[in-house]
């Protein structure tokens, strides 16, 4: 098949169809966010007639957003410092020395990424109870942690084994610690890789609503999509802050997304390539 | 005196050199004590649990391969077990077709530098940034058969009959959410697609245009065996997530997969065997949950490396 006249006309026409319909069901979400639920009814595929605010203060009035929001903040941002912090330390150690067992440690750990963890909840659950963790923040910040340091041993030991010795050399005749020379001398020439590895992760438990589902009852303890799961139960009738409710979830990574779309794209596939 | 100072001092210098140089084999000790003890543990005690009865979250005695057994053949659980499995197959076909299909063609259509390219890549990655369960609730919405946004564009556009309960009909109601993750993941194929149409040298394009090798030719000849490493990742991954997937349909249909169970699967027969609800009640079985936690994981291990070496074969072979 020759490439005809019509082939890039087509290519074009085909390529923006689709990305319409990745687009428009969201748009089509933050657009009724701000209609009346009357007004999705009688006309929900129109422009907003009267812009109304109304839905996100119902909406606030009636579930703790403030407090999701605050909850999947910590969650986040502890299970990620926590994973750079362990999974660096593993890494520098793996791609950095050799001891006969480094490879046995290292497919260890490669093992996690093929298990599906979620088969492990009912011992998990236990584990939870047993350890009085149910019910807390801490039950998520160990599960992002632990499903998390797969992936990201994996990705930094390939940064690291791609980086010359010679800068770590020069500061152990200096006289540095192991740890000094990852903080000081290692770490900062990682940036890229540990960049990675944050939004990967970042997405990845800022999203997650398994584990808070089967960890989480109490309300005030609950992250931003458990939390959305209630809502569906009580607000069933009201469209207008259904929908309020799914934008404010969603806001703050298309906000993050759009202020450092490439790293996130990279980052996301960077986890699988590598 | 002055030489006893000195050998004490050599001493301590001495220990401190050793301590500098062990101190390395605590490094790797906090991830693997975080991913030993919530990872690697309970996968494994979810082997162990599959051996016993359980009464509720009790254990009971060592039963053997019972739970197996029951789990294949003793109604009602059997049943539910082969109608999840066929749909959990049903996933990874049509995700692979509508997914993956889509996501292949699409980045082979950026590759061949059109306009718009870096547009296109964010639209189509934008639903992934999305939580699982507003996809599901979001397109719930849209799907809802009396103000749901769909039927309202077909009746606009002129194609009323075509109007649907999607979710509400057990013929429907698992392609669409079928579709529907294929819309959240399709952004993630084409970049990794893309990605590796990018990696493939441009000598070996150049070569096939000079064999005379045009469209369809090319793709099937030049581009597809080196975009192997690629469509292995998408494959793999699609299949460890269509047996897993879980997440959609409960926020879709439930934990009983509605309607009439027309949209279980494995994940969410396993979360129902585990949390209870697994006949309608609130009984757990946990002893049959962890029988098929330990299929589903034997399956998906066993598929996956089969898959993995019988594509590297291939790959060497070229």
């Amino acid at each position: 098949m020759k490439h005809t006249i019509w082939t890039k006309p087509f290519y074009y026409v085909f390529a923006f169809f689709i990305a319409s319909i990745s687009l428009y069901p969201i748009i089509l979400m933050i657009l009724s966010s701000f209609k009346s639920s009357a007004e999705i009814f009688t006309s929900p595929l129109a422009f907003p007639k009267s812009f109304t605010l109304e839905t996100y203060k119902n909406l606030l009035d009636q579930i703790p957003f403030m407090t999701y929001f605050l909850n999947s903040t910590i969650v986040s941002v502890v299970s990620v410092s926590l994973i750079l912090i362990t999974s660096s330390l593993a890494a520098f150690y793996i791609a950095r020395f050799t001891f006969y067992w480094n490879n046995m440690l290292f497919f260890f750990f490669l093992m996690g990424m093929m298990l599906p963890i979620k088969l492990g909840i009912v011992p998990l659950f236990i584990l939870m109870k047993d350890l009085d963790l149910l019910n807390t923040l801490w039950a998520l910040i160990f599960m992002y942690t632990a499903t998390g340091i797969p992936i990201s041993v994996l990705i930094l030991t390939g940064f690291f084994r791609t980086m010359p010795h010679e800068l770590e050399e020069a500061a152990r005749i200096d006289g540095a610690g192991n740890l000094r020379i990852l903080w000081n001398v290692v770490l900062p020439l990682m940036r890229p890789a540990l960049g990675t590895v944050m939004i990967l992760q970042f997405i990845q438990s800022w999203n997650d609503f398994f584990f808070p589902l089967v960890f989480i009852t109490d309300e005030m303890k609950k992250t931003i999509p458990v939390g959305m799961l209630s809502l569906f139960g009580q607000y069933s009738a009201d469209w207008g802050a259904l929908f309020a409710g799914l934008t404010l979830a969603s806001l703050p990574m298309i906000v993050l997304f759009f202020i450092a779309s490439k790293q996130f794209m990279e980052g996301l596939t960077q986890g699988a390539i590598k | 005196m002055q030489l006893a100072t000195d050998s004490a001092k050599e001493v301590k210098k001495q220990k401190k050199r050793n301590w500098k140089r062990w101190s390395i084999h605590l490094f790797p000790i906090p991830a693997l004590l975080i991913y030993g003890l919530f990872v690697v543990y309970p996968l494994f005690a979810a082997l162990t649990y599959s051996f016993f009865d359980w009464n509720g979250m009790v254990r009971g005695d060592f039963v053997g391969l019972k739970n197996f057994k029951d789990l294949f053949t003793l109604e009602p659980f059997s049943g539910y077990f082969w109608n999840a499995f066929g749909h959990n197959i049903l996933y990874f076909v049509l995700q692979m077709i509508f997914q993956n299909g889509l996501a292949f063609a699409l980045a082979y259509i950026i590759f061949k530098k059109i306009r718009g390219a870096e547009f296109l890549k964010i639209s189509y990655f934008l639903p992934r940034l999305l939580s699982v369960i507003v996809v599901g609730f979001l397109w719930k919405l849209i799907l809802n058969p009396n103000y749901g946004a769909l039927n309202v564009l077909l009746e606009k556009i002129g194609l009323g009959h075509l109007q649907e309960a999607w979710l509400g009909d057990p013929d429907t109601a698992l392609i669409a959410i079928i579709l529907v993750n294929s819309w959240y993941g399709l952004g993630f194929g084409v970049l990794i697609f893309l990605a590796g149409f990018q990696s493939i040298p441009k000598e070996l394009m150049e070569a096939g245009k000079l064999d005379g090798a045009t469209g369809l030719a090319m793709v099937r000849r030049i581009l597809i065996p080196l975009m192997i490493p690629s469509i292995m990742i998408m494959t793999v991954l699609t299949f460890i997530q269509s047996f897993e997937a879980f997440e959609l349909v409960y926020a879709m249909q439930g934990s009983q997969g509605e309607p009439y169970h027309s949209t279980d699967t494995l994940a969410v027969y396993f979360y129902r065997l585990a949390f209870g609800g697994s006949t309608g009640g609130s009984t757990t079985a946990v002893g049959l949950g962890s029988a098929l936690a330990v299929v589903l994981f034997l399956f998906i291990s066993i598929f996956t490396g089969l898959y993995l070496k019988y594509m590297q074969k291939k790959q060497v072979d070229m």
